[in-house]
């Protein structure tokens, strides 16, 4: 929704929240159900419908919990049943510098500020740790805005007596726990403040009238800030960049002005601003984002601006490289096509504003931000939040190169007759067995990203699959594919609960990137091999449809299951018997842990 | 600026906090009038009028506006 998007007014937002809500629920959306548990250090209710709307907006239908006024700490500690039988996804703590209870004082010695502040630290830390032992789901912290006044000046920052000195380390101590913690993430309140405007996003009016830990206008920023996080953690966010060229990536136009004539490098103060902005794109790659190009130029002329020698970006660091006078939508459908992945998954930058109109309008779900002036590109994309990252895996820093080697694997489909006979000159190679440490990250957050090969589209928390780990009642696979043109990383997770005799499957789901390889052949054949191992004779499955897993609607079927039943909501249950199985992939070489 | 365009700017702020193209607001109207209008909402109300009119209530004058009237009439001092 326009008014949603960065860089949205939050004036427009704060008065019309609830003609906004009620367009968003009534859009017909299917949506994610998650319940989030606010525990506030002030008046959270105008954060929490905020919060919903941007929700919303991402598809995820948020229920709350919301503490009674500042009972964060009580409600930590000693949750009331109301909290405990909400069950939350997911708990924002939301405190403030106003929250802070052990401030140093100008005549304590270090070690009594040292004392205080453990006694602050240890207060967090407890309610950290009572919420995941109790809850098990993820928490998002609030860290602390720097103080609204410094007693000291600018001393204050570095003397041990300094509250903003103090601030300083406890948001310090703050980001090492969520280092060394799972499932622990900050919402960085020190950023967003300091992004708004201190002076004004503390005013004092606010807090003594109303108790509110900003003034209203900061409040979508806060809440657009945790949107992004939540988003990140059940999949919402988008994988891939299509970016023009032309007075986007370069000034000037390379097919009127030739490669000599466009404005890239160090030249000038408008070439320096194009080059930022490549530099941006090229770490943007960095974290695992897929760069694409959506031009309308001759090739030609657009690998020429690309190998510009003064740019930053290189022609291999797009994946797709759509440079033709097709309409830009059908481009951009064409690019998710090729990538395996939603089109609604792809940002697209444009200076142009009808290109971005057409795009939006043609492809739903597409955002295409406003790119005014190149000096604005890089907040315009860095703003939105578009590519908030709260897990980062080896496969998320590789993602690239297995995007490209797919395409070349296709490429290479093109010259075989027999399909059979392609798959086998891949000279596929999975290691598929059980969970290892290493990869429980990865495994997480395959759980949480993939949306069409997957059958029940079940999504874990970091804790909830380590207590899938640990239990000895599961059957657990994840499925590695490597072959000739590289490594796929970790693609295919199953998991099955052992229920009597009978292996009742969860969860099962794969990577697009490895559609039409067999793997998922490869994935049965091993589960009915460790099924029969543990004495089972029977494997259960579910198909629950969404808006996005059609392609597995007759998965079950094409094993040989047969439909023991289904439900008005197009739910359907299948069931393997294991008497007789035959193992059905005969082109890839499987192997385990220990030869993998 | 006049009353009759401070309230019908008024009557369009209300309109949207309170998502009722129906409300017509007069220097009568209290929050006892309007559904919605509880604590709460107060406080958005008062962040879109300060918003619409580019003007900022004192602290005090918030607490003891006791209807539309007396804050239409802040904010035509405020205009002054």
């Amino acid at each position: 929704m326009r008014e949603l998007t960065y860089p949205f007014d939050p004036g427009t937002i704060i008065a019309k929240k609830k003609a906004l809500r009620r367009a968003l629920l009534g859009d017909g959306a299917s949506r994610l159900q998650k319940k989030v548990a606010v525990l506030g250090g002030s008046t959270t209710s105008e954060l929490i419908k905020l919060l919903e709307l941007f929700l919303l907006d991402a598809g995820i239908e948020p229920q709350f919990y919301e503490s009674e006024y500042a009972q964060y700490y009580q409600d930590a500690m000693f949750p009331p049943k109301e909290l405990l039988d909400f069950e939350p996804d997911l708990i924002w703590l939301h405190t403030s510098g106003r929250n802070v209870a052990n401030w140093p004082s100008i005549a304590d010695s270090p070690q009594e500020v040292e004392d205080k502040f453990a006694a602050e630290l240890t207060k967090f830390q407890g309610m950290w740790q009572a919420l995941t032992e109790r809850f098990h789901c993820p928490i998002l912290q609030n860290n602390f805005e720097m103080p609204y006044t410094r007693l000291l000046g600018n001393r204050d920052g570095w003397d041990i007596h300094g509250r903003t000195h103090f601030t300083r380390r406890l948001n310090q101590a703050f980001a090492q726990y969520a280092q060394e913690h799972r499932d622990f993430y900050i919402n960085d309140l020190d950023y967003l403040s300091g992004d708004f405007g201190l002076l004004h996003w503390a005013d004092p009016a606010y807090w003594n009238l109303y108790k509110y830990a900003m003034v209203p206008e900061a409040m979508p920023a806060c809440a657009f800030s945790v949107a992004h996080i939540v988003k990140s953690l059940y999949g919402k966010n988008k994988k891939a960049l299509a970016l023009d060229l032309d007075n986007t990536l370069w000034g000037g136009v390379v097919g009127d002005d030739g490669v000599d004539g466009i404005e890239i490098g160090q030249e000038t103060g408008v070439s320096q601003s194009y080059y930022e902005f490549q530099n941006y794109v090229k770490r943007l790659k960095d974290i695992g984002i897929l760069l694409t190009v959506c031009s309308k130029n001759d090739e030609e002329n657009a690998l020429a601006g690309l190998n510009h020698p003064e740019g930053a970006l290189r022609p291999d660091d797009f994946i797709v490289i759509k440079a033709n006078w097709e309409n830009k939508d059908r481009n951009i459908a064409e690019t998710a096509q090729e990538l395996n992945i939603l089109s609604e998954a792809i940002v697209f930058a444009d200076d142009n504003p009808a290109e971005r109109a057409i795009v939006e309008a043609q492809l739903p779900g597409v955002i295409a931000p406003q790119m005014e002036g190149v000096e604005n590109y890089m907040a315009a994309i860095d703003r939105g939040g578009y590519f908030e990252t709260t897990t980062f895996s080896e496969d998320d820093r590789k993602r690239g190169d297995m995007y490209k080697a797919n395409l070349q694997r296709a490429q290479q489909q093109a010259s075989f007759g027999d399909y059979a006979e392609y798959l086998k000159s891949l000279e596929m190679r999975a290691v598929i067995d059980d969970f290892l440490p290493v990869y429980l990250g990865r495994i997480t957050q395959l759980t949480n990203k993939s949306n069409q090969f997957n059958l029940t589209t079940r999504r874990y928390t970091p804790s909830e699959m380590e207590a899938v780990y640990q239990s000895p009642d599961y059957i657990r696979l994840y499925g590695k594919l490597v072959d000739k043109f590289g490594d796929n990383g970790v693609v295919a997770v199953t998991i099955g609960q052992k229920l009597g005799t009978v292996l009742d499957i969860q969860l099962w789901l794969m990577s697009c990137r490895v559609l039409k390889r067999d793997m998922e052949l490869a994935m049965l054949d091993e589960l009915v091999k460790r099924c029969q191992q543990a004495g089972l004779t029977a494997i259960r499955g579910t198909y629950i449809p969404t808006a996005k897993n059609g392609m597995v609607k007759g998965l079950y079927e094409s094993f040989g299951f047969s439909k023991t039943g289904e439900t008005l909501d197009g739910t359907t249950t299948w069931e393997l018997p294991l008497e007789g199985y035959m193992p059905k992939c005969h082109v890839i070489e499987v192997v385990g842990n220990l030869e993998g | 600026m006049d009353g009759r365009e401070i309230f019908a700017r008024l009557n369009k702020v209300f309109q949207d906090v309170f998502d009722d193209p129906s409300i017509r607001v007069t220097p009568q109207t209290t929050a006892d009038d309007i559904e919605d209008w509880d604590s709460l909402e107060h406080i958005t109300l008062i962040s879109a009028v300060e918003r619409e009119f580019r003007m900022k209530f004192k602290m005090g004058e918030i607490s003891s506006m006791r209807n539309v009237g007396e804050m239409a009439g802040i904010i035509q001092d405020r205009a002054r």
